[in-house]
């Protein structure tokens, strides 16, 4: 049983503070600072903050360990404190925040110093960078604060910075509008989130996660498996609107509308796992609930499936990529409902790896082709950008789940565990692989091979990114490719390093339904299969691209050619239409209707008429300001006569 | 020598009251009806007078000084203030020609 | 006997003030105002205010009845100086003068002002002697600034009645 301990060792507590003060120092520095500071500094504060923090929770993460691997709690300040409802401002420490913070603020570091080239032609470059480390803030309390109030500060702090960093070339209307259709999807999902702590606060009395967890593994009899059900569900409600999961996915294709090393860290490798955290770090409330567990495998799924297909028409670079990150959180949700909880942190963090390397990459495309974004413009690119090329490749090749790449471990582990639950589940998952693996290299041959499409002037300016951008692409796509070997199969090694390390974050649900982790091994030989299955899938999945897009040098149609069911698909099966017609036009004609009547017809005159009437009143009063004293006495006298007689008469 | 004066002991203090209303009413009813400034000013000092009374009545009664010395700095404010009042008006007459108040009316908007 | 003198001073008191209201002539008006005062002096004189009894007759009747009579005369006003006001706001002063009246009247008839002590009257407090021993120990101060007010009353006369350089001689 995993014990929470107080923390009493004050250097401890320091490096805990720490770890997110410098990122928010670095935000005031430059959020203040802005226009003031020259670029050369903005950058270095930016970056020295994240990096500092990453170099802090190495030392924690390396300290815990020496230390016996005990969580312990570090309190800073009593935050709320009314009568029934004490919330502490502490942080947690242990396996599950470690792993996160070495994943927020290392991507965050390798971003940060992609980010001083990408955007060093910007003129909100100071600003950027303000916003990138107030993001970090945000993300390092989601994950290190110990209670769910503070994990809602964090979630709040994140969809502001995704708003924020959306729209931060605020000039562009259609791209406010992307930030603005993020900020209020997210919303949506933080209503049902709110509840969900609302309801953990009623049912349990507390919000921190050790009490809540103690409670709900050991007296079952207080509470019934309904409210259980319904905490999961709000819970769950709101890792839909911040993981991009259907219903409320739309957001994040739009949301590349910001500047790439957005779409990099907050969505595709930090932000919109929060959502997986959260259903992880409250691993006991959904063991305890199947039937949510159930929901989620099937969203999951769905969205998975969905959003691949997707995927496979659309032409836009960083849509491909928005619309795969969408489908891989599908993956990991899919994993959650079948309680491989490790297997999803596993593919979190892998898939953070390449889906940065490979967003990174995108970038370094983008900015090597002056901005366009459409890959039937592109073609050829390799000779012009061989690191990016590789590093690339790499990229492809993890996401494609072809050994030994880091994505091939963690998703084969994740198919495995979806085998053990369902098999249908299974064949839908290993579908949605293969459309991964061929939407990828689609994209990899419309770039990277072939002839080059664009204008002759963005021929003249195709030149390999500087060396501030291939660095972060080189380490990105190194742990892209070794990043697998922390959680190897059991038939290579009996020791699988992330499961073991996580293994204490489930005691308590261990300790409230022991039944649910048996280990149910497969046989060996039904491994190999699996494993043999899905990476031939990918390859035929790839032979396929290659035929069409490499060999045929097929180019996708110009938009309108469509017909049909690819029509649909390239439209995005018309689901913002959808969701338009559906709500958004319902809502506005209320407004409207609301602001026409109500607003027009009855506010504004009745606001109005006061002005009005002071206004004609004191026209007309003024004209009892004669100028004759013999008329301002007598009333004068009158007035006291009144006076007098009301004084008598009461 | 202590010898109460016999109005003190015939006459209520009541009297005195209604008497002074009397004095300062006319007096108000002057202010109101003349527009002559002089007249208005004198009416304004009957009424001064009518508060004099009856503080001195007061002060007669309850055998208390204060009253008295209180009547004595209201003559001085007023022989102050009728010095630098009619000062005024003759200011005003040698303007105008006049010292009615109803041409000085312009107070309004 | 002085309950009579009361009656009679009162009665003199309030036809001179309305004298003074009603007159057309603005000489009349002071007149009747000395007269008056002249009434007012013989009240304080039977409440035994003897100190305010001369000071009234000295500053009020003579000093500033003589510089209202000084102005009046110096100023040529005469009965057809004054336009009247029209009747009707006449009536309406009048009307409102009397509610006045009323009101105050039947608001004070219930007032119980309390009568005098018998047992530690004073009637020596009116005096000279008297008045003048509290005025000069526990009004020593306003005593003093009375005079500062009258020195700038003085000035603000003077700088008043003073032509300015350029004004012409209009009377």
């Amino acid at each position: 049983m995993q014990e929470l301990t107080i923390a009493t060792n004050t250097d401890m507590m320091w490096v805990c503070l720490l770890i997110p003060l410098l990122p928010l120092i670095g935000f005031l520095i430059n959020g203040l600072g802005f226009r003031r500071i020259p670029k050369g500094l903005a950058s270095v504060v930016g970056c020295a903050a994240v990096i500092g923090s990453f170099v802090l929770s190495l030392y924690l993460f390396l300290s815990f360990e020496e230390q016996g691997n005990r969580a312990y709690v570090t309190p800073l300040f009593d935050w709320i404190y009314v009568v029934a409802l004490s919330i502490p401002f502490s942080f947690q420490i242990d396996q599950l925040s470690l792993i996160m913070l070495l994943l927020v603020t290392g991507v965050g570091s390798v971003i940060h110093i992609y980010s001083a080239g990408y955007m060093s032609h910007d003129e909100g470059f100071g600003k950027f960078f303000a916003f990138l480390n107030l993001f970090v803030f945000s993300m390092l309390l989601l994950v290190m604060g110990s209670n769910y109030v503070m994990m809602f500060i964090g979630w709040e702090g994140v969809g502001l910075c995704s708003y924020l960093l959306i729209g931060f070339w605020n000039k562009v209307t259609p791209y406010n509008n992307a930030a603005k259709k993020a900020f209020i999807m997210n919303r949506i999902g933080d209503l049902g989130f709110l509840l969900g702590i609302f309801l953990i606060f009623i049912t349990f009395g507390s919000v921190s996660y050790g009490e809540v967890f103690n409670q709900a593994s050991q007296n079952l009899s207080d509470v019934s498996h309904g409210t259980i059900v319904a905490i999961t569900l709000l819970l769950f409600v709101g890792a839909m609107g911040k993981s991009a999961q259907i219903p409320l996915f739309t957001w994040l294709p739009d949301a590349m509308a910001g500047p790439t090393p957005v779409s990099a860290l907050i969505h595709a490798a930090t932000m919109v796992t929060a959502g997986i955290y959260m259903v992880i770090r409250s691993n006991v409330l959904y063991t305890l609930a199947p039937e949510t567990l159930e929901v989620v495998a099937i969203i999951g799924l769905a969205t998975a499936l969905f959003a691949a297909t997707i995927g496979l028409f659309q032409n836009d670079i960083k849509k491909v990529l928005a619309y795969s990150t969408v489908s891989q959180l599908g993956y990991m949700f899919l994993a959650l409902g079948v309680m491989a909880y490790s297997s999803s942190l596993f593919h979190v963090l892998t898939h953070a790896f390449f889906k940065a390397l490979l967003f990174l990459g995108a970038g370094s495309v983008i900015h090597a082709m002056s901005g366009e974004q459409d890959m039937r413009r592109m073609g050829g690119l390799k000779k012009v950008l061989p690191i990016t090329f590789l590093t690339f490749l790499i990229g492809t090749l993890a996401i494609s789940g072809i050994p030994p790449f880091a994505g091939f471990f963690s998703k084969d582990e994740l198919l495995a565990h979806v085998f053990q639950h369902s098999k249908i589940m299974w064949a839908f998952g290993l579908l949605t692989s293969f459309m991964t693996a061929f939407y990828m290299f689609r994209l990899l041959y419309l770039t990277f091979y072939g002839n080059f499409r664009g204008t002759e002037e963005q021929r003249h300016h195709l030149h390999e990114s500087p060396a501030s951008m291939t660095i972060p692409l080189i380490i990105l796509a190194i742990l892209s490719t070794i990043g697998g070997f922390m959680g190897l199969p059991e038939v290579f090694s009996e020791n699988h390093m992330l499961a073991n390390y996580l293994s204490p974050i489930y005691d308590f649900s261990r300790r409230a339904v022991p039944s649910a982790f048996e280990t149910q091994h497969l046989s060996h030989e039904m491994e190999y299969i699996l494993m043999a299955v899905s990476v031939a899938v990918a390859v035929i999945a790839i032979i396929l691209a290659y035929v069409i897009y490499g060999k045929k040098r097929t180019v996708p149609a110009e938009d309108g050619e469509y017909s049909g069911l690819h029509k649909l698909v390239y439209n995005k099966y018309y689901i913002d239409e959808l969701y338009n017609g559906l709500f958004v036009k319902p809502v506005m004609g209320l407004s409207t209707g609301l602001y026409r009547f109500v607003e027009k017809g009855i506010i504004d005159p009745i606001v109005n008429g006061f002005g009005h009437g002071v206004l004609g009143g004191g026209r007309w009063l003024r004209f009892l300001q004669s100028g004759a004293v013999g008329s301002y006495m007598l009333l004068m006298v009158l007035g006291i006569a009144l006076i007098l007689l009301l004084n008598f008469i009461i | 020598m202590n010898e109460i004066p016999e109005v003190i002991r015939t006459i209520p203090l009541n009297y005195y009251l209604y008497f002074s209303t009397a004095l300062f009413v006319i007096g108000i009813i002057g202010v109101l009806t003349r527009r002559n400034a002089i007249i208005i000013f004198m009416c304004i000092e009957l009424m001064l007078n009518s508060v004099n009374l009856l503080l001195t009545a007061f002060s007669a009664y309850r055998s208390d000084p204060n009253g008295q010395i209180f009547v004595f700095f209201i003559m001085a404010v007023a022989a102050a203030e009728v010095a630098v009042g009619l000062a005024i008006i003759v200011m005003i007459y040698r303007n105008l020609r006049s010292t009615d108040v109803n041409i000085l009316n312009r107070l309004k908007w | 006997m002085t309950g009579n003198i009361f009656y009679f001073l009162a009665f003199l008191t309030l036809f001179a003030a309305i004298g003074v209201v009603a007159s057309k002539n603005p000489v009349y008006s002071v007149l009747f105002m000395i007269l008056t005062f002249f009434a007012l002096t013989g009240q304080y004189i039977l409440l035994n205010a003897q100190f305010v009894a001369a000071v009234n007759f000295i500053v009020y009747m003579g000093a500033i009845m003589v510089l209202f009579l000084f102005v009046i005369m110096f100023l040529n006003m005469r009965e057809d100086t004054e336009q009247h006001k029209p009747l009707m706001s006449k009536i309406a002063a009048a009307i409102s003068g009397g509610i006045l009246l009323v009101i105050m009247v039947a608001a004070l008839k219930d007032v119980d002002a309390g009568g005098y002590n018998a047992e530690n009257f004073n009637s020596q407090i009116g005096l000279v002697e008297h008045l003048g021993q509290v005025l000069f120990r526990d009004y020593l101060l306003p005593f003093e600034l009375a005079s500062v007010l009258f020195l700038a009353a003085m000035a603000g006369a003077v700088m008043l009645g003073k032509r300015e350089p350029g004004e012409q001689n209009r009377f």
